[in-house]
């Protein structure tokens, strides 16, 4: 076995430097890092362990919306009443990754880095319109989520460069978001397809904002434009969720596999976006 | 290869070990400190029979790199029965017969004990959800829920009665 190093850099400067260097691989909460490594799919020189760099790991209140330090863990999101009660959709979508013990480390930010297009933490936050503080070699600068993840496993972090916080926008009184996702058993699988919808209404409870995201129907999340374009202006009655549903339907460009196949991904994620909206809707008040 | 010096806290015992990088816990555990309750059933945290308890959380040791644990609080199956008395959970797993093989009870037995040091009186949805990362390919789970419920409303007694 050759040669590993294990770093533990207490600044975003040191944790930049440190992933630099050729061979260096980012370790957040692990539950898909540790895996890689003992398969063989991951073979680092350095391991940049990022959960003691500031900012990285907690849940905080800034300008008006949450930081979410990327390292977070679910298990921690879950217990934040006050993120839990803005974010219900951010959470739930984290909450369903894995275990209870793979939530006690699975982080957001680990989730959205190892590019799964199955990944559960990343079409809530992508329907929120989150924003990703990057560090890297050369300062800091800031990504939309979906623009992280460029298909299977695929990132558009520069080498050096790592995911230290979300922003999350601020929240007016009546919104909320929700997400869903389709497995053929109850608990500890992955999505079928998935579905995050953010609705922001005002106060006669019509749709003012609305953004609607699609998980494992694509190489990558997907950030369904004129899906949400169908849903504002409405009380969300069925002439705006078909044309939402045929908009999400129009945008799936999955793959058939064991897990199910393009015919049935395509009609489902369809399904599970305007559950998801109804949800979201109910939750905002309406 | 470059080791680290870990210092831990386990069973609230100070714990000290040798790593390599790539150690996991679990394997710190088991060959540094001769712990070998945790088991390692699947290594990839499907299994749950590794289950140990970080800085007040529920993991899977085969998941964590044993350098990650410098500075942690560690509970392991071998802290559970105090002073050759058996936890509660320990005896309601022994009457309700809620072990065959024993590979997966002390996952079992970590996780369940953190269950009910958070909601010590939970519903049977709550019990299976919780354990659902903590696989027994021997008791079908029924006896394992049983269990755990008994153990709760003992628990919830003995502290009504303190």
């Amino acid at each position: 076995m050759s040669e590993v190093a294990y770093l533990a850099p207490s600044s975003p400067e040191a944790a930049a430097a440190a992933l630099a260097r050729a061979g260096a691989q980012p370790l957040s909460g692990g539950t898909d890092l540790l895996v890689q490594l003992r398969a063989g799919r991951s073979r680092p020189d350095v391991i940049v362990d990022l959960k003691s760099v500031p900012g990285a790991i907690g849940v905080r209140e800034a300008a008006g919306g949450f930081v979410i330090g990327a390292a977070t863990s679910g298990a921690v999101l879950g217990e934040h009443t006050a993120l839990v009660k803005a974010w219900p959709g951010i959470v739930e979508g984290a909450n369903l990754i894995g275990s209870t013990q793979v939530q006690g480390r699975a982080s957001l930010g680990g989730n959205l880095c190892n590019a799964s297009p199955a990944a559960d933490g990343v079409p809530a936050l992508v329907a929120a319109r989150a924003v990703c503080v990057i560090v890297g070699p050369n300062g800091r600068r800031e990504a939309p989520v979906e623009a992280i993840a460029t298909g299977p496993g695929k990132t558009s972090l520069a080498q050096g460069e790592f995911i230290l916080e979300f922003r999350l926008p601020p929240r007016p009184a009546r919104a909320s978001d929700a997400y869903l996702r389709l497995i053929p058993r109850t608990e500890m699988d992955i999505a079928v397809a998935g579905a995050g919808v953010n609705l922001v209404l005002d106060a006669a409870g019509a749709v003012t904002e609305a953004n609607v995201a699609l998980g494992a129907v694509a190489p990558t999340v997907l950030l369904v434009a004129d899906a949400g374009a169908a849903l504002v202006g409405g009380k969300l009655d069925e002439a705006s969720l078909a044309k939402m549903e045929a908009a999400v339907r129009a945008a799936c460009r999955p793959i058939s596999d064991k897990r199910g196949t393009v015919e049935y991904r395509t009609r489902i994620a369809g399904v599970l976006a305007r559950r998801a909206a109804l949800i979201a809707y109910q939750r905002a008040g309406a | 290869m470059s080791k680290t010096h870990v210092t831990t806290t386990v069973n609230g015992d100070p714990a000290e070990f040798l790593v390599s990088p790539r150690m996991t816990l679990l394997d710190a555990l088991r060959d540094e400190l001769g712990l070998t309750g945790a088991k390692e059933g699947c290594g990839s945290g499907d299994c749950g029979a590794c289950s140990v308890v970080l800085d007040g959380r529920l993991v899977c040791s085969c998941l964590v790199l044993a350098a990650e644990a410098e500075g942690c609080r560690i509970e392991t199956i071998e802290g559970m029965a105090q002073g050759g008395q058996l936890h509660p959970l320990q005896q309601k797993f022994l009457e309700h017969a809620a072990l065959q093989c024993g590979f997966c009870t002390p996952g079992l037995l970590v996780a369940s004990k953190a269950l009910l040091d958070v909601n010590p009186d939970p519903t049977e949805t709550e019990v299976r959800y919780w354990l659902a990362g903590n696989l027994c390919r021997c008791t079908g789970y029924d006896k394992i829920i049983r269990a755990v419920m008994d153990a709760a409303a003992e628990l919830r007694q003995e502290r009504t009665a303190a």
